[in-house]
C-alpha cells in the first residue's frame, strides 16, 4: 500500500519536473523561465524525494535523509533564483519587449 | 552564548538526523564537526533564531510550513496553466513593493516565500524595498500590488518574529 502511495508522489513530482522544463522552453525570458523553472522545480523535486521517503520508510535512514533534502531543496532554489535574476539584471539582460514596467532599472539610472 | 549553544545544538542534531546512528565514533565525531562549525558561522546565524524557542512562536513558524506548502501548490498550478495555454498568456514587469517587516530573518524568509508563490520572483531587495518580477502585472496600484504579493505571508510572519 505504502508503495503505490510512493509511486504516486514519484509520478507527481516528475510530472511537475516535466512542466518546469516546458516553461523553460516555452517563455520568453530569463526572468519568466526562472519563475517556471523554480516554483515548478521545487514542488516536483520535494513530492520525488517524499516518495522515495515513503518507499524507504520514514523512520530510518533513507526516509530522513530525503526529509531534510526537501528542507534544503525548500530553502536554497529560492535563494538560487534571486542570485540568478539579481545577477542577469546586474548585468543588463533585458526583460520581454511587452513587459509592462521596470521599477529596477528606473531606480537604478537615478 | 545561549546564542553559541542553540547553534551547536541545532548542528549537532542534524548531524545525528544524518548519520542516523548512535556509534560513540559517530557521535564523538559529531561534536567535533559541529564545534568547529559552530566557531566558523558565529556571524552567519541568525540572533532571532532563539525567538522560536517561545512556544506561541513556534506554533505559528510551524503552521507557516503547511500555509506555505499550500501557496506552492497553487503556485504550481499556475505554472502549469499558464505553460499549457496555446496563448501564453502572461503580462511580466518588475515591480516594486514595501514590507513592514523589520528583522532580516524574517524578510529572507518573505523573499523566499516570494519566490516560491503564484507569479512572483524576488529579484532585488533593497532595505525595505523587495523589487519583485510578477508574471501577471494585474494592477498598477502599488497598495494593491503590494496587499496581492506580500500581504498573505507578512501578516503571518509578523506575528512569529515581531
Amino acid at each position: 500500500m505504502s508503495n503505490s502511495f510512493a509511486v504516486a508522489f514519484i509520478i507527481i513530482g516528475v510530472t511537475f519536473d516535466l512542466l518546469g522544463c516546458l516553461g523553460l522552453i516555452r517563455l520568453p525570458d530569463i526572468y519568466n523561465r526562472l519563475q517556471a523553472a523554480t516554483k515548478s522545480v521545487t514542488l516536483g523535486t520535494c513530492a520525488i524525494l517524499f516518495g522515495v521517503a515513503l518507499e524507504f520508510g520514514i523512520i530510518n535512514s533513507g526516509g530522513i535523509k530525503a526529509l531534510i533534502c526537501i528542507l534544503f531543496v525548500m530553502f536554497t532554489s529560492p535563494t538560487a533564483a534571486h542570485a540568478l535574476a539579481r545577477g542577469s539584471h546586474i548585468r543588463g539582460f533585458k526583460l520581454w519587449e511587452e513587459s509592462v514596467v521596470d521599477k529596477l532599472k528606473k531606480d537604478r539610472e537615478k | 552564548m545561549k546564542k553559541r549553544l542553540a547553534e551547536f545544538i541545532v548542528i549537532f542534531s542534524m548531524w545525528i538526523l544524518l548519520t542516523w546512528s548512535v556509534k560513540i565514533q559517530d557521535l564523538f565525531a559529531g561534536l567535533v564537526v559541529a564545534f568547529f562549525v559552530t566557531i566558523l558561522t558565529r556571524r552567519l546565524f541568525p540572533d532571532d533564531f532563539l525567538k522560536l524557542l517561545n512556544p506561541r512562536r513556534f506554533l505559528l513558524g510551524a503552521f507557516y510550513i503547511p500555509y506555505l506548502f499550500y501557496y506552492i501548490l497553487l503556485a504550481n498550478l499556475d505554472v502549469a496553466y499558464r505553460v499549457l495555454n496555446p496563448f501564453l498568456p502572461i503580462r511580466p514587469g518588475i515591480v516594486k513593493v514595501k514590507t513592514s517587516l523589520k528583522n532580516d530573518f524574517a524578510k529572507t524568509i518573505l523573499a523566499n516565500s516570494i519566490t516560491l508563490t503564484p507569479g512572483t520572483l524576488t529579484v532585488e531587495v533593497d532595505g525595505d524595498y523587495f523589487y519583485v518580477h510578477w508574471i501577471n502585472v494585474s494592477s498598477d496600484d502599488p497598495e494593491i500590488q503590494r496587499e496581492l504579493i506580500l500581504g498573505r505571508f507578512e501578516r503571518m510572519l509578523r506575528r512569529v518574529f515581531e
